[in-house]
């Protein structure tokens, strides 16, 4: 038996293969991730491709009839309904969660401050069938009672026009989705912006309040300023949200996809058409519900890049 | 202990130069408590007009907390607590009814670090003080604008630039964006809190120089740990230690004769 | 100078201020109601709804007693379990990329990649499991469902790991190189280790986020009224029976969705609170 030198008892594996085996697996299971995200593109733009090309890029985006009889299919009702109530939605919550982020950190206690941000974080957690399902079983009913209350008023008066655009009074359908989507992106938003109006500097603030500013005043011009960035982007990942929110809107909009949609009416997004007609959907029709998925592939990545952007190039660390 | 001290101030006020003007600031038994702990106690000095008073003392002393109390700074800290009075231009500015608002429009200020808004434009940094009194007129802002750049000593730097933001400066520079920005409201008193502990040797000359100019528009009141700074800027000089106010004078004479033998053992080097 | 009268104008920024102050509180106050009232449903329909019952039995048909939700309770778990497992290996080795080899060439493309994922509609990752799996295999299965769940917890693993691994200081890596440890000996026994309660965030965050999908698993598991724990059959989870419980007209099965939200929104608050508590006994 020879005497082996000490370094060919040591494991390959504690050498320089190791190393290489170890970043090969952990950059393998990466580019597992980066071509599943590609896969997904892929995957609904190849499926889709047929709805395009029986209808025309433009044809399909731009059509007004879905008819699974007729084999002929428009995508603009649930674009439309998914772009409204989604900006709806948005413009109902952004005050409030802009309020509830000042408010949880320049002006309540500590205990409240740190027991609104639970509850935040709680409710943004709340699976969204959970919001559907108050939608349907509890905001419904008492919406019912306030629609009928107002078309009433409105035929009262002979407003026909009115009546006309506030449509059927059922308690189900684009207000109803609005408002849970609101319900929804407020905690969402909320956090984000109340995140990044704590990370504000406190020299900021002193430095408002050195020159004699009022609470408000440093708020307006020292720390809404300096955390617009995060704001921005919490904004517009709440829309991000509200575009591929599908179960809470499916179960409270009523899925009508003919135009035109009313205030109280039901109405369709691209999330519930999805939803609604994957069941028997074959061929084009399927072929068409998949270019819809792609349709919100592209919506909401374009949307999560801006989110990106805006953090990088409006935030005040992003510039210096 | 206490009456000591108070009879120590008494005593400085007494002993000055008659012809000296009334103090445009003055405190009285001044105290600061963050809850249960003492940040700085009894504090009787005055802050004469037109003359830099430095505030010294090892880090810890009061220093700080005592020159945030003479705006109401500490109004924004939750814990803390103020006692006694602050006069300025003898109405005690924690008297009830007083707006702690209009108190830092008169008394501005300038922090450690360099606090530039980053959103804000050089010029709209300059002018946001005036902006909050409501003057929108484009001509008193102009005005204002360069007036308190020039006070600056940063006028001739960046009158090419007032668009551009004021992230984009050095830090010397920014800190005298800052003093620009402080002075534009023209304030009756200028509370200066270490303002060139986070600037190089340059700049810090910079803002030295400045000084002894802008005593001629404002009441200067300085913290710094840095006793040559006090040396040369400072017309008076108080010594902070562990929350008390050890002995106050005349610049020249509190370092090259104290009473205390504490002020003595701390600006010979022998400790802080 | 005529243009501001000092008292006037301080009278009006003083209005201002406290207008504000009344602003923002009834804002606050608009937010919370209607959280409120959805949490408050929740709870108090939830706990009248529940029983021991629900627990222990799958689905019946209505007249016979309805059953319970002991099928979706199990589905949910083994899908979800299945997914921490896929999604954290693939979250921990992006995590791990991002901190650890800093200046990979992949990272940027890696960085857009995870946050496009983090955004995109849960929908969409179900549909594409759909057409990539189900379509091929001629079947609704739970493989399909803890698929698409663990397409939605890669990116939330993914960056929390990055986050706490960037947090445990250079001088633990240098002090293992120094002993003659190869990298990934470093990584797996010294990094990983300090940053293991980061890294049970990540997987609660994740786990609470995919618990509560319905719509991927509407497409991939298929739904189900049998108790199985074979995730090659179709299975239930509680985001799907609350869907369909939710439309339908019986008393009963109404009373079924709140108690599922109940046990679910538990699950959720379970979830994030061994979140909570990770991070701090990690921040510790």
């Amino acid at each position: 038996m020879t005497a082996r030198p000490p370094e060919a008892r040591i494991s390959p594996l504690y050498r320089a293969l190791g190393d290489r085996l170890f970043a090969g697996a952990v950059l393998a299971l990466c580019l597992l991730i980066i071509g599943i995200v590609v896969l997904i593109g892929w995957q609904l733009a190849a499926n889709g491709s047929r709805a395009f090309a029986a209808f025309g890029l433009l044809g399909f985006l731009g059509g007004t009839t879905w008819d699974p009889v007729a084999n002929v299919f428009g995508a603009w009702p649930f674009i439309l309904g998914t772009l409204i109530t989604s900006f709806a939605a948005l413009a109902l919550a952004f005050f409030p969660a802009l309020a509830v982020a000042i408010f949880a950190v320049e002006y309540a206690p500590r205990w409240l401050g740190s027991a609104l941000q639970y509850a935040l974080e709680l409710l943004a957690s709340l699976p969204s069938v959970i919001y559907g399902l108050w939608g349907l079983l509890v905001l419904a009913p008492v919406l019912r009672g306030v629609e009928q209350a107002v078309v009433g008023w409105a035929v009262e008066r002979e407003a026909d026009w009115l009546a006309q655009i506030l449509g059927a009074p059922i308690g189900i359908g684009m207000a109803n989705a609005v408002l849970v989507l609101a319900v929804m992106i407020i905690p969402y938003a909320a956090s984000l912006a109340k995140d990044s109006i704590a990370l504000v500097p406190n020299t900021q603030r002193e430095a408002a309040y050195g020159l004699g500013a009022t609470k408000w005043e440093v708020i307006r011009m020292a720390v809404l300023p300096y955390a617009r960035g995060g704001i921005l982007a919490g904004v517009i990942l709440g829309f991000t949200r509200a575009l591929g929110e599908t179960m809470a809107v499916v179960m409270v909009i009523g899925n009508n996809k003919n135009l035109p949609f009313t205030v109280f009416g039901s109405a369709t997004t691209i999330p519930s058409a999805i939803v609604n007609e994957f069941g028997e959907a074959q061929g084009l029709q399927l072929s068409s519900l998949l270019a819809l998925g792609f349709i919100l592939f592209i919506l909401s990545g374009a949307m999560n890049l801006l989110a990106a952007w805006i953090v990088q190039r409006m935030s005040v660390e992003g510039r210096l | 202990m206490e009456t000591n001290l108070d009879k120590l101030s008494q005593g400085e006020q007494g002993s000055l130069d008659p012809s000296l003007p009334k103090p445009r600031m003055e405190t009285r038994a001044l105290g600061v408590h963050y809850g249960q702990k003492v940040g700085v106690a009894n504090v009787t000095l005055p802050i004469y007009a037109n003359k830099v008073t430095a505030l010294i003392g090892p880090s810890g002393c009061g220093k700080t907390t005592f020159l945030r109390a003479l705006n109401r700074m500490h109004d924004l800290t939750p814990i803390a607590r103020v006692e006694g009075e602050a006069l300025l231009d003898g109405k005690n500015i924690y008297a009830p009814g007083t707006d702690p608002v209009e108190v830092r429009r008169k008394i501005g200020m300038v922090f450690q670090k360099p606090n530039p808004f980053p959103t804000l434009t050089i010029y709209d940094n300059v002018v946001a003080g005036l902006r909050l009194l409501g003057v929108r007129r484009k001509d008193v802002l102009d005005e204002a604008a360069e007036r308190s750049l020039a006070q600056a000593a940063l006028w001739d730097e960046v009158k090419d630039r007032l668009r551009s933001p004021g992230m984009s400066l050095s830090g010397g520079q920014q800190q005298r964006l800052c003093i620009a920005r402080a002075l534009a409201v023209q304030p009756e008193v200028l509370l200066m809190d270490e303002p060139t502990s986070a600037l190089d040797p340059i700049s810090t000359q910079a803002i030295e120089d400045l000084m002894t100019d802008l005593k001629n528009h404002v009441t200067i009141a300085i913290v710094t740990h840095n006793m040559q700074q006090a040396a040369r800027v400072s017309d008076f000089t108080a010594y902070f230690l562990l929350g008390e106010l050890i002995e106050f004078g005349p610049t020249n004479q509190l370092f090259t004769n104290p009473k205390d033998p504490r002020t003595e053992a701390y600006i010979t080097g022998r400790f802080g | 100078m005529s243009a501001w009268t000092a008292e006037g104008n301080l009278r009006r920024r003083r209005w201002w201020n406290r207008a504000v102050l009344v602003l923002l509180v009834l804002g606050s106050l608009i937010v919370v109601a209607p959280l409120g009232l959805v949490l408050g449903a929740v709870l108090v329909k939830g706990i009248a709804a529940i029983n021991l019952a629900l627990f222990l039995e799958p689905f019946r048909p209505v007249d016979e007693g309805g059953g319970g939700l002991a099928h979706a309770i199990v589905g949910t778990l083994l899908m979800n379990l299945l997914a921490l497992l896929i999604g954290g290996v693939l979250g921990l080795a992006g995590g791990i990329l991002l901190s650890e080899y800093p200046d990979h060439p992949v990272n940027p493309t890696l960085r857009i990649i995870s946050d496009l994922l983090n955004g995109l509609p849960a929908l969409l990752k179900g549909l594409v499991i759909y057409t990539l799996v189900v379509i091929p295999s001629g079947q609704f299965s739970g493989y399909a469902g803890a698929l698409a769940l663990a397409l939605i917890m890669v990116p939330i693993v993914l960056r929390s790991t990055e986050g706490v691994l960037k947090l445990v200081p250079w001088s633990v890596r240098e002090a293992g190189l120094a002993l003659g440890l190869p990298r990934w000996r470093v990584i797996l026994s010294l990094v990983l280790p300090a940053a293991t309660s980061g890294v049970i965030t990540g997987l609660m965050l994740g786990f609470a986020r995919a618990a509560g999908e319905a719509a991927p698993l509407y497409f991939t598991a298929g739904g189900s009224q049998l108790l199985t724990f074979n995730l090659g059959q179709q299975v239930e989870s509680l985001a799907l029976s609350i869907y369909k419980y939710a439309g339908e007209p019986s008393p009963l099965r109404q009373e079924q969705a709140w108690a599922a939200s109940l046990v679910l929104t538990v699950l959720v608050l379970v979830a994030s609170l061994l979140a909570r508590w990770a991070t701090r006994r990690w921040m510790n």
